[in-house]
């Protein structure tokens, strides 16, 4: 298999957390978001109650969400991902470093 | 589709919907800055943990398909749809993590015709990625067009807008970022997915009376029958129960279902980009977890929808059989989620709709420039060439998918028959996959002679049964509906092997020697195992991961028969 050697791997040369990178927290802002925006619509918008029938639908789904979203970013930030540049056929990067 | 279906959709609701896109394009810019070289761009660099591949590899088939599919069968056949899930795909999942992902990843090959060229040469290999590149193309092209009609209906913008619009965005985060980008945006679209769907499904349910007044209702209209998964004749339209039951575990969980999960490169490609053979395995086998709970909230909608949703209540209480069940998941969202949640819905679908196409993209560029263009076309150039030939076979394959949805639109019907067609590559291959992979004596020419008989074997039926391709059916047998298809693709099996083991046994075989990593008996133990397997904890070990997976599908088929 032609496995051409990195040429240009832009600023990352050696091992470093994936921060922004890190899918979970892509997840975590992205959910964390709809849950806010979601909440403010039951605080400020109507209520819709022929559709929910009578649940503010809204409301628990936006607070899910950032119960969610809060856990997302806390196991991000437990458990990071390291991404090691030189090492990323054989590399396993899911667990935290040091298992 | 209905044009009196439209959604209120509010400001709120287009800010939910942008936001996503909006971080939906910064994946792709993010992910370009490590795209370094061409097995980055087709592979991820088999970087990617296990969770991420796993979830990617339910995402990427979690398209239009299944969720208006499903939904879909939810509200005309009720729980017998179950049975796509826990007969189908969970099993067969297991079965690809357990058995098969040895011998694709072992052999580090890119993509699933190439396993096919190492172990059967040219004639098999072409077959399969020709027929794989122009069933992508065109399932692309459909996903494409029935994301343009959705958007057309429910929001009200022109198809050819909502067309280019959607094939832009697509084309761009995979350009940018490579299949790294299509997996990230597929894991990101399984949390909005779920975000919308479970909501829906609980104020469903609610609406109705909870579970008790689902079924009480169900009955009262007369749909008892929808309430339990067996025999499940409604679905595959056999007048005895027994031949029902063997049709469904037979044709749909052992043909249709192993085919489609193990040999299709869409969904291989997922576990293909990890880092491990670990992990690789666990892909399938972490994904049937979330699998089997997916119908809960897509085939129970559908069920719902027929006690709640005017319409569809209509059409159940007078037996009309035109009705477009395809409609039931959107006559559910704009009946019982209140905008805000409305938005995260549309965002949702939307994206389940371009991932799916961006899914078919993906896989035909890898297939498009190894398979085709380095194999038969310009060998040997530097691997960056090959980077860039993927580029374009992107842009390519984005604007003959333009052009195919827009022929779909037209022509709908013709569009249902071509997807039925290329369901029934997956039966022939799988049987030659199989055979291929444990018996050593199979030869090159019985590789590809086996896949073209099981293939036409599997079409004659669909011709000879009433309805599988529509008015072209002759109606000779006596098979309509999902029914039909599964007997294609059980006589397409049958078909392919007779024929494979016929042809092995007047032609050459290869040697021994060339067999190592693609043969099992011939795949030193070390090749085809995980030397760290034994260190890894419990959750993380691919074969007990897969036991208590098919313990819980058991339970679920117990509980819910």
């Amino acid at each position: 298999m032609s496995h051409g050697m990195s040429q240009e791997n832009g600023t990352a040369e050696r091992p470093h957390k994936a921060g922004a990178f890190d899918v979970r927290n892509v997840i975590a802002g992205l959910i964390g978001f709809y849950g806010v925006v979601l909440v403010l619509v039951a605080i400020f918008g109507e209520e819709q109650s022929d559709k929910t029938g009578g649940v503010n639908a809204n409301l628990w789904a936006g607070l899910a969400m950032l119960v969610f979203a809060a856990s997302f970013a806390l196991w991000s930030r437990l458990r990071p991902i390291v991404v090691d540049p030189g090492a990323s056929v054989s590399g396993d990067d899911d667990g935290p470093p040091g298992h | 589709m209905d044009s009196t279906l439209r959604l209120d959709a509010s400001f709120v609701d287009y800010v939910l919907v942008f936001v996503y896109f909006a971080v939906v394009l910064m994946i792709g810019f993010a992910a370009r800055r490590r795209v370094s070289d061409s097995l980055d761009f087709f592979l991820s660099g088999r970087s990617l943990p296990a969770w991420i591949t796993g979830l990617a590899f339910i995402s990427a088939n979690l398209g239009a398909v299944e969720i208006v599919g499903m939904s879909a069968n939810g509200a005309q056949f009720g729980m017998a749809t179950m049975h796509y899930f826990w007969i189908g795909a969970v099993p067969a999942m297991l079965f690809l993590g357990v058995v098969m992902m040895p011998f694709y990843y072992g052999s580090k090959v890119r993509s699933v015709p190439e396993f096919m060229r190492r172990r059967f040469g040219p004639g098999a290999h072409l077959v399969n990625a020709l027929s794989f590149a122009v069933a992508q193309i065109l399932i692309a092209g459909i996903n494409l067009y029935l994301l343009a009609s959705i958007v057309e209906a429910l929001l009200g913008w022109p198809l050819w807008v909502s067309l280019i619009l959607a094939a832009a965005i697509v084309l761009s985060y995979i350009t940018l970022g490579g299949l790294s980008a299509a997996i990230y945006n597929e894991v990101l679209q399984f949390f909005v997915i779920v975000a919308s769907l479970v909501p829906l499904t609980l104020l469903g349910l609610h609406r109705v009376g909870g579970i008790g007044g689902l079924a009480d209702k169900v009955t009262a209209a007369g749909g008892e029958e929808s309430l339990s998964s067996w025999p499940a004749t409604n679905l595959t339209g056999f007048g005895s129960s027994f031949w029902s039951v063997v049709g469904i575990v037979f044709g749909l969980g052992f043909v249709l279902s192993f085919g489609y999960w193990t040999t299709n490169f869409v969904e291989v490609q997922r576990a293909m980009a990890t880092s491990s053979m670990s992990a690789a395995r666990s892909t399938p086998i972490i994904g049937s977890f979330p699998k089997m709970f997916v119908p809960f909230v897509v085939v129970i909608p559908g069920l719902i929808a027929t006690v709640l949703v005017p319409e569809v209540m209509k059409a159940k209480a007078e037996g009309n059989a035109d009705f477009d069940y395809n409609d039931s998941m959107l006559y559910m969202i704009r009946d019982v989620l209140p905008n805000g949640l409305l938005g995260v819905a549309l965002a949702g679908l939307l994206a389940a709709f371009m991932a799916g196409m961006a899914a078919n993209i993906s896989a035909f560029n890898t297939v498009f420039s190894y398979d085709l263009w380095q194999t038969y076309v310009k060998k040997d150039r530097p691997d960056h060439y090959y980077l860039v030939v993927g580029r374009w076979a992107t842009v390519g394959a984005t604007v003959i998918a333009i052009g195919t949805a827009i022929i779909a639109s037209g022509y709908t019907n013709l569009m249902d028959y071509l997807q039925t067609l290329f369901g029934f590559f997956n039966a022939p291959l799988f049987a030659t996959f199989i055979l291929g992979m444990f018996w050593k004596r199979m030869t090159s020419t019985a590789g590809w002679a086996g896949l073209v008989s099981g293939t036409l074997a599997a079409v004659a039926v669909a011709f000879l049964s009433k309805d599988a391709f529509g008015t072209a059916s002759l109606g000779v047998l006596p098979l309509g509906g999902q029914g039909a298809s599964f007997v294609a693709a059980g006589v397409a099996f049958g078909v392919d092997i007779i024929v494979s083991v016929v042809v092995s046994l007047v032609t050459a075989p290869k040697p021994v020697r060339e067999l190592a990593g693609l043969v099992y008996s011939e795949t030193p133990e070390e090749q085809r195992t995980d030397p760290e397997a034994s260190s890894l904890p419990w959750y993380r070990s691919p074969t007990r991961m897969a036991s208590i997976s098919l313990a819980m599908v058991i339970a679920l088929n117990l509980i819910f028969r």
